[in-house]
């Protein structure tokens, strides 16, 4: 369990969520497939994936924490620290770089207060991170703001797209 | 958005026929479209006759490799009383590619229908669709309609009262490119990280869970239920070039073109008429400096390349390029090409999964070389240095990840000499490197 609180850990696989991760089972030969939709019913439902998160999903699945931490961190999409309460994912690869997706990404940084890429604003409104490719390469420049997936963002933009999420 | 746009006459909507159409999103929509004929059809078929007209049609696989659909089919094994699983790769990653996302987008019901008839072919029972986890809002519409066509018994145990089973699961990833390499799609399926497997064993006969498994790009699935519906010598029949270049090809054009968009061409259109005609050209007083054809990962066009070039496997290959997954990247006279190799290196080296030392530190040091170069500090051995690089990241390699971080900077630094050489003579300013 986690050394870093005091905390008791409140189980996420209880209820609809544990229907949710049974009703997988029968779709895999494996219980080892499930770590990635388990991974994502944990997330979805703590906004990340604690170390208590991590023990849990082990013990669910006959994994141990080590092999979880070790897939978990394979992924750019899970989080194992917490995030703004709006996780915005800005892609600058090359397609949507020529088309001005650094200023986009300059213009969330100042706006939303995080400063740095990776960081979460001092109100806990925002995290930014800047991604590779969201395959929106047509429609620069495209963000994930949660699961709100959100085409031709310019710079100009981000004050009034940021509005919409409190 | 990207759609509805009006359909160019240069066009040949096959595929792309609804995009923009909501309507034919729902299984009753579907339908009514003439969805599910095919399906049914292959219900009543052995799975050698599926095959064959797949192979007549002469469908290659459109997610990069261009490998003929039917023969891969061909290899998975008959009577090895094994399970044997049919994956969809809809880990749509490569810069310049967002095709396979229309598909999902409107017609989910098409690659859920030539999911099943392609696991028929290969004797499978399961279909895995392994969606990339930045799809959101694909992954919602595909699992709604994998939700209907089970419910409307098109799915499930006795599909169409068949007696056949025929099932469909979503995989969502979590954030990889490398996960789009079939081998590691694999693994992240399973539950492990996405690293490559060296090959053989191939995955038709040892694949997902060990067991034979053949994995097909979307487009190339959702081409199956017209080749069913129309005939395969029909789809033979559509190409403009070379004949072993069949049928239509979905083209996401993007960077500075007027119409940036996912258009649907006949194979063996001159390159030309798709970027100037359909496309609508360049931006106003702009001229085109160079065209990534068919994603990053393949070499880089001069305008003089693009002026003869044939859209076929054939033609992009004479052309010194490849058609890959048909993402093209179009760049005018406004581009620093030396600063987005920089870019697409440090893409590279952010996906790499570190397994192979020469991919790791090959794409590490490709990009801090090219980086240091942006900032002004390049010297004068470094573009040597570079193609000492790539030598040592081409064919080195569990997969090709690490070569295809080589070969922009290759046909970059053999095509665009004189751009490379303005920053190391100091001709050019400096530029700060990233965000």
């Amino acid at each position: 369990m986690s050394s870093h609180t005091t905390e008791p850990y409140l189980p996420v696989f209880v209820g609809e969520n544990l229907a949710k991760l049974e009703a997988l089972f029968p779709k895999y030969p494996t219980r080892m497939a499930l770590l990635l939709p388990a991974l994502w019913i944990v997330q979805e439902a703590r906004g990340w994936v604690s170390e208590g998160g991590i023990h849990e999903v082990a013990d669910r699945l006959g994994l141990t924490p080590a092999y979880v931490r070790g897939v978990i961190t394979f992924y750019t999409m899970y989080h194992t620290h917490p995030v703004g309460r709006h996780f915005i994912q800005v892609c600058t690869t090359s397609p949507c770089n020529i088309c001005g997706a650094e200023a986009v990404a300059q213009a969330l940084l100042e706006q939303t207060g995080c400063g740095e890429l990776g960081a979460t604003s001092p109100d806990g409104r925002f995290t930014v991170m800047e991604v590779e490719c969201l395959g929106a390469c047509g429609f620069a420049t495209p963000l994930l703001i949660g699961d709100d997936f959100i085409e031709g963002v310019t710079a100009e933009g981000v004050p009034a797209l940021l509005a919409r999420y409190p | 958005m990207g759609y509805p746009h009006p359909i160019h006459p240069k066009e040949t909507p096959l595929l792309s026929t609804h995009f923009g159409d909501a309507g034919a999103r729902s299984y009753e929509g579907w339908v009514a479209r003439g969805g599910y004929v095919a399906l049914q059809q292959a219900l009543g078929m052995t799975p050698e006759q599926v095959v064959d007209e797949v192979k007549a049609s002469g469908l290659r696989g459109r997610g990069g490799a261009g490998f003929p659909t039917g023969l891969k089919w061909s290899f998975m094994p008959k009577n090895d009383g094994k399970p044997h699983y049919l994956c969809c790769n809809a880990d749509e990653s490569e810069p310049g590619t967002f095709k396979d996302r229309e598909i999902i987008r409107w017609t989910p019901h098409a690659l859920i229908e030539g999911c099943v008839i392609a696991a028929l072919a290969i004797r499978a029972e399961v279909s895995y669709i392994y969606i990339r986890g930045e799809y959101t809002e694909p992954y919602r519409i595909l699992q709604t309609a994998v939700d209907e066509a089970y419910a409307a018994g098109a799915l499930g145990a006795n599909a169409f009262g068949s007696g056949k089973r025929l099932d469909v699961i979503i995989h969502r990833g979590a954030g990889a490119y490398i996960c789009g390499e079939e081998t590691a799609l694999m693994n992240s399926l399973e539950g492990r990280r996405g690293n490559p497997r060296i090959k053989p064993p191939f995955p038709a006969v040892a694949g997902l869970f060990g067991f034979p498994t053949t994995i097909n790009n979307v487009e190339t699935l959702a081409a199956v239920p017209h080749i069913l519906n129309r005939g395969g010598a029909w789809y033979a029949g559509l190409m403009l070039g070379n004949p072993k270049s069949t049928g239509t090809k979905l083209i996401s054009v993007c960077g500075h073109i007027q119409r940036p968009g996912t258009y649907e061409i006949t194979l063996g259109l001159p390159m030309k008429e798709l970027i100037y005609d359909a496309c609508g050209g360049m931006l106003p007083g702009r001229t085109l400096k160079a065209v990534i054809p068919g994603g990053s990962s393949v070499p880089i066009m001069t305008p003089e390349e693009v002026e003869s070039c044939v859209t076929d496997y054939e033609g992009i290959a004479a052309a010194g390029s490849l058609l890959g997954s048909g993402g093209m990247i179009v760049m005018d006279d406004s581009t620093d090409i030396v600063y987005q190799i920089m870019r697409l290196a440090r893409f590279y080296a952010h996906e790499s999964c570190a397994q192979c030392t020469n991919c790791r530190e090959g794409t590490g040091w490709t990009t801090r070389i090219l980086e240091r170069i942006v900032r002004g500090e390049g010297k004068a051995a470094d573009l040597d240095l570079l193609l000492d690089l790539a030598d040592n990241m081409t064919g080195k390699t569990i997969c090709v990840l690490s070569d295809s971080c080589a070969t922009p900077v290759v046909s970059g630094i053999q095509k665009f000499r004189a751009d490379f050489e303005a920053y190391l003579s100091g001709a050019r300013a400096p530029v700060l490197v990233g965000v």
